[in-house]
């Protein structure tokens, strides 16, 4: 076969890539190394205190509310509107979501209004909230029900249309009831994409709530970085929206470890 | 119990797809349907589990199944149909869960149709885990766990590489020699219809019609691969089904 007058040379790889790969510690490190070169940046004077404080005059400011004690009343009060808002937003959502998926006169009756009303920015709604439900907290939860509940709707329908067909055709070969078509089949199927749903709608969450106690507010995180804006009091600022930040961040994780928990048939 | 099919006719929209259909299926005996693509026998086995209705015929059902049937018509299907959320024992304890059967009474049947198909060691595991082979023996496990009077199978080795095929076969054969279910096997493989089949039905390319029926009287459990009358019957077969098969490929190919 091999002819001696050729040769021979190794056939040149061309696969590989197109994988991301965990690299753990990468994160982190491009993390801290970008908060020193701003600290360097400001201690130096390259960066002007009025364009943007030093990392640690936000820490001061966060050290001044934890030994005040006002962080966790800050943070008690939102997350207080958080979890009310979000839980039932999401309770309703799935609930909705559900009968759009399972019935076909309430898909064709409400999904377009679903549609319709999802992409408005919920916080042009604010002044409807305030004349709706007053200044009270009521008005507060109503924004973040209602951010994070079209979201849901929408994430669980699309879930439960996409379950393969071909299992609920077994249920039914089985002579499965409807319900229990429903509870084993559509509901477990539908659950990736309900989780996706959440973690979305956490976001939004969290993202409404600085709108929400924009509404005569004087605890929360969303206030005391609204106060602080209006003050420009810019160390403070940035020190409640890190507060933001690291919430979203433990939401998400723990999202992530509920979907580690519940879809653990997948690995 | 016997199942008779009765000039069974269906159309999709416009499309014609069984026209006529007379069948009769005899209690204890495996009745194996071969057809080109598309000619409708999974539509037909649909029809004949009750999941859609005909256009016109009749599926009849003459006599009553066993009184210990909890499902006596079930399927096995093509892709398995298992739940990746649940293990191999909660696949089974589904289809028994909407009989009231729970705990004690559900454990010993689940111990005994995965004894049955050779699982036992594999209870725990979620279908993710399992070979193709073994995903359909747990959905035979399933299916002998609500004790069909007829099991219904559509092509159900077709998923699978030649020798797990093989070794499916055997488990199938020796299946239905000890507890002799009705079964329609909905197959394309004409060696599987000849070693399985104690009537094998052609149906004709869309819309289905039965070209023919073909009797094997050779008891299935003496059937032996590469037996000369086997291979004769395989043969017969193809050539019904030649000129189908590539009249339906150039139906396609003209749209
Ligand atoms: N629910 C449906 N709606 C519309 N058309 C359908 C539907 N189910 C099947 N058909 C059409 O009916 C015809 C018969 O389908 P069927 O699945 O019964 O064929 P088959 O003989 O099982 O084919 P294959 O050998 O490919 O499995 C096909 O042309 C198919 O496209
Ligand atoms: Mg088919």
């Amino acid at each position: 076969m091999a002819d001696p007058t050729t040769h021979a040379r190794p056939v040149e790889f061309r696969g590989g890539g197109f994988s991301p790969k965990p690299i753990r510690a990468l994160g982190p490190v491009v993390f801290v190394v970008l908060i020193v070169l701003w600290e360097i940046g400001s201690q130096t004077g390259v960066i002007s205190a009025l364009v943007l404080p030093a990392p640690s005059e936000a820490l001061a400011a966060l050290r001044d509310l934890w030994v005040s004690g006002e962080l966790w009343l800050h943070l008690g009060a939102s997350l207080q509107r958080l979890s009310l808002g979000w839980t039932i937003g999401s309770v309703l959502g799935i609930t909705l979501g559900l009968c759009i998926g399972l019935f076909s006169t309430v898909r064709a009756g409400v999904a377009p209004l679903v549609s319709a009303i999802f992409p408005i920015p919920k916080i042009a709604l604010l002044p409807l909230f305030i004349i709706w439900f007053g200044i009270g907290e009521e008005s507060k939860v109503a924004l973040i029900l209602f951010g994070t509940f079209f979201p849901t709707v929408i994430f669980t329908y699309g879930g439960i249309d996409n379950v393969d067909r071909g299992l609920i055709r077994m249920g039914q070969s089985f002579g499965l009831s409807w319900f229990s078509i429903v509870r084993k089949i559509i509901l477990p199927g539908a659950l990736p994409a309900i989780l996706s749903g959440m973690r979305i709608s956490s976001a939004i969450a969290i993202i409404l709530i600085v709108a929400a106690e924009l509404i005569a507010a004087e605890k929360g995180i969303g206030a005391y970085v609204q106060i602080a804006g209006s003050l420009f009091a810019t160390d403070q600022l940035i020190a409640g929206v890190s507060i933001l930040s690291v919430l979203g961040l433990t939401v998400s994780w723990l999202i992530g470890r509920a979907e580690r928990f519940l879809l653990r048939w997948r690995n | 119990m016997d199942l008779h099919l009765e000039s069974i006719t269906h159309r999709y929209g416009d499309l014609l797809v069984l026209e006529g259909i007379d069948l009769e299926i005899k209690s204890g005996q495996i009745v194996c349907v071969i057809g080109p693509s598309g000619c409708g026998k999974s539509t037909l086995l649909r029809f004949i589990g009750g999941l859609e209705q005909p256009d016109s015929g009749n599926v009849l059902q003459l006599g009553d199944p066993p009184a210990d049937s909890l499902n006596p018509l079930t399927y096995i299907f093509q892709d398995f149909a298992l739940l990746p959320w649940r293990t191999v024992e909660g696949n089974v304890s589904l289809v028994l869960e909407d009989h009231g059967l729970g705990g004690a009474a559900a454990a010993r049947i689940i111990e005994d149709v995965l004894a049955r198909t050779k699982l036992s060691d594999f209870k725990k595991a979620f279908p993710k885990q399992l070979s193709g082979g073994m995903k359909q023996r747990v959905a035979i496990a399933r299916a002998l766990a609500v004790k069909p009077a007829v099991m219904l199978m559509d092509e159900p080795l077709s998923g699978l590489d030649a020798q797990t095929r093989e070794l499916l076969m055997d488990d199938l054969i020796g299946l239905w020699t000890r507890e002799r279910i009705t079964v329609v096997y909905v197959t394309h493989n004409l060696n599987e219809a000849v070693r399985l089949g104690h009537k094998i039905v052609v149906l004709s390319r869309r819309p289905g019609r039965i070209r023919e029926i073909i009797e094997i009287d050779t008891p299935i459990e003496q059937r032996t691969r590469g037996d000369a009358a086997l291979e004769e019957k395989q043969v017969l077969l193809w050539n019904l089904l030649r000129d189908e098969a590539v009249a339906a490929d150039m139906e396609l190919a003209s749209g």
